[in-house]
């Protein structure tokens, strides 16, 4: 059983959250295109934050003028407490994984890993203990002495996290770090990254355009349209309460409906649909109301089939008009009288969803916890 | 199609492939055959071995003194061509710009161009200039049918340098000085030296442009063919030719192993998408 290397805890989390990176009403313009538009953000310290979104969207830009490559063309970013600008990025206390790992071909994994500490001139041993120490943490131990060349993609990338860690960053920058793997290494990545960050307590900022990646491994996510912040919560609030249509779409399967507000207060919001009936849900809290329509939200997974004679206290009748398997799920197309578009099915396999035959009359149960309403 | 492939397999291929070595080949082995032999006309059957006609060349001032211009003229060029070339390859692999294409082709022309018609044009702009001939107009013309070699060297090795290499040793903290240092130079000097090669190994055997600009002074390939008016000093010639020879010989090896690695270098990174 080899040792676990001993990992120093660089943050109390009993201590409340203070702030690692502010953003503040950062733009970004190359001519007349706005490649970012007017963010302001607050990354915590100690915390997983993922920049979501579809290419384009700004959050590679982002993420380049944290690290010192690129700057705003108009407002600020100050990291720990210390304003960036006119900083370059070799003075900066970040340091980035990159996208296509740019690990040294004409270095070892040792040399590229002691690359950055090589200016410091540490004493007695020191750089090659920080080496070995960080070597140990991406399980890369005993691979010193190998060249760039003799790695796989997956090492490459334990390489290019290795000797970005042991510069010990205030922030870790992480631009689609597992984009050049196959999937079932990504998947493993997604759990060991998480794990290595609990385990520095690092800040750490990842750019994906994987909403899986994201949900998966992150406290807080922006979500980026645009060169805009849509919308920055918990993985799970992202997911169950996405501000508008845009954000629910990228996240996964949604259903939407169109209702009509009956009623708004403070807190919750009275819709009238064709479906599902006159609901009453939470207001979110970015909800700007645009006349009297809404859209009414709720995730294909959240819809299950009634057996034979169940019953739930909320549920709505169709007929399954198509079906596609996926192994262990299988996708039903619903057509509900009165609803323009039919609803989309998720069920799992166990009780034989893959056996219900297409035009089959079903009902379907739903929570009204899990409708969602959303601005038009 | 099946007679084609009737044809290739029967050892008619083979054949063919032999014939062509031999006859590309065999005139240059002839060359260090005749000059250790004996007899001063080159002819067959060879008359016996001797290191004589070597031994005579060091004991010739004319010589030794085209050997020492050629040496200025291969190392000037070479450099000079070089520099040029990193310019040029860095701007053409590193930047998209209109008219990028062009101008690679307008530098790679004079591959292409038939050298006498380059020397002669030479000639007369340099008269015009009222430049008098000299070896530092020969290096002049020399760096320009060098810098097609050198660009081709230098772009293979440049191209695929993922930018990001120094933007991670900025992010490391090194500045743009040690950037340079420790990453970009040891990446692309395997190119720039077998630039230099075979930038120098093209000077050393380059006749019609030196021919055309040179003012008095000779280069080794003049001197050889002002001897060939000799008949005695022909195996002379030879041994000289032989020299030459094997040393462009070794030059361009080692230029192309190091043309190689420097790819390697570079490129390993893209290998990662694919």
């Amino acid at each position: 059983m080899p040792e676990q290397p001993q990992v120093e805890r660089q943050e109390d989390r009993s201590r409340p959250e203070r702030a690692m990176i502010e953003i503040r009403s950062v733009t970004r313009s190359y001519g007349a295109f706005k490649a970012l538009d007017d963010a302001s953000l607050t990354i915590r310290e100690g915390e997983f934050f993922s920049l979501l979104g579809p290419s384009g969207c700004g959050k590679t830009t982002l993420l380049r003028m944290i690290a010192g490559f690129d700057n705003p063309t108009s407002g600020s970013i100050s990291v720990g407490g210390q304003p960036m600008e006119g900083i370059p990025a070799n003075r900066r206390p970040t340091n980035m994984v990159f996208q296509s790992y740019a690990i040294f071909p004409h270095l070892n994994v040792e040399q590229n890993v002691a690359y950055g500490l090589k200016r410091l001139k540490l004493q007695g041993g020191e750089e090659k203990r920080r080496v070995e120490e960080a070597l140990a943490q991406v399980s890369l131990t005993g691979l010193g002495k190998r060249l760039a060349t003799e790695l796989s993609g997956g090492q490459r990338q334990r390489v290019a996290l290795a000797r970005a860690l042991v510069m010990r960053p205030k922030v870790l920058l992480l631009d689609e770090p597992l984009s050049a793997l196959d999937k079932k290494l990504r998947e493993q990545m997604q759990v060991e990254l998480r794990r290595l960050q609990q385990a520095v307590g690092i800040t750490f900022v990842l750019v994906t355009h994987d909403q899986y990646e994201a949900l998966a491994m992150s406290d807080r996510i922006a979500v980026m349209f645009g060169g805009r912040i849509a919308q920055v919560a918990s993985p799970k609030e992202i997911y169950q309460r996405p501000v508008n249509r845009q954000v629910a779409d990228f996240l996964g399967g949604m259903n939407f409906v169109k209702a009509e507000i009956v009623e708004e207060n403070g807190a919750s919001l009275v819709v009238d649909t064709l479906g599902f009936g006159r609901v009453k849900t939470d207001k979110p809290k970015a909800f700007v109301r645009n006349g009297g329509g809404a859209t009414l939200g709720i995730r294909p997974e959240r819809l299950r089939v009634l057996w034979d004679n169940a019953t739930a206290k909320f549920e709505v009748a169709g007929k399954v008009v198509e079906r596609h398997y996926f192994g262990e799920i299988t996708h039903l197309i619903v057509e509900i009288p009165g609803l323009e578009k039919p609803l989309s099915v998720t069920e799992t396999n166990d009780f034989g969803a893959d056996d219900i035959p297409v035009g089959t009359s079903i009902r379907l149960a739903y929570d009204p916890e899990a409708l969602v309403a959303m601005a038009d | 199609m099946t007679a084609v492939r009737r044809f290739l397999s029967s050892g008619w291929l083979a054949a063919y492939a032999f014939l062509y070595v031999v006859f590309l080949y065999l005139p240059v082995i002839f060359l260090p055959i005749f000059s250790i032999n004996t007899a001063a006309t080159p002819k067959f059957p060879l008359s016996g071995f001797t290191l004589h006609w070597y031994e005579d060349l060091p004991r010739t001032p004319a010589l030794l003194d085209a050997a020492w211009n050629s040496l200025i003229v291969g190392v000037s060029a070479a450099i000079l061509s070089t520099v040029l070339g990193i310019l040029a390859a860095r701007s053409i692999t590193r930047y998209r710009y209109p008219g990028r294409r062009t101008i690679n082709g307008l530098i790679m022309a004079p591959l292409v161009l038939p050298e006498v018609i380059v020397a002669i044009s030479m000639l007369l702009v340099m008269l015009q200039l009222g430049l008098s001939l000299s070896l530092f107009t020969v290096v002049l013309g020399h760096v320009l049918v060098c810098i097609p070699y050198s660009m081709t060297v230098l772009t293979s090795g440049f191209e695929g340098f993922d930018r990001s290499l120094e933007e991670a040793s900025s992010d490391l903290g090194e500045s743009a000085f040690g950037t340079f240092r420790r990453v970009t130079l040891p990446m692309v000097a395997p190119a720039i030296i077998s630039s230099l090669l075979v930038c120098f190994t093209i000077s050393l055997d380059e006749f019609i442009i030196a021919f055309f600009l040179t003012g008095t002074e000779a280069t080794l390939p003049i001197y050889i063919w002002g001897q060939l008016r000799f008949a005695a000093k022909l195996p002379g010639v030879l041994a000289l030719g032989t020299l030459l020879l094997v040393a462009s010989f070794l030059l361009m090896t080692v230029a192309e192993i190091l043309r190689r690695r420097a790819t390697r270098r570079t490129q390993n990174e893209g290998g990662l998408y694919a």
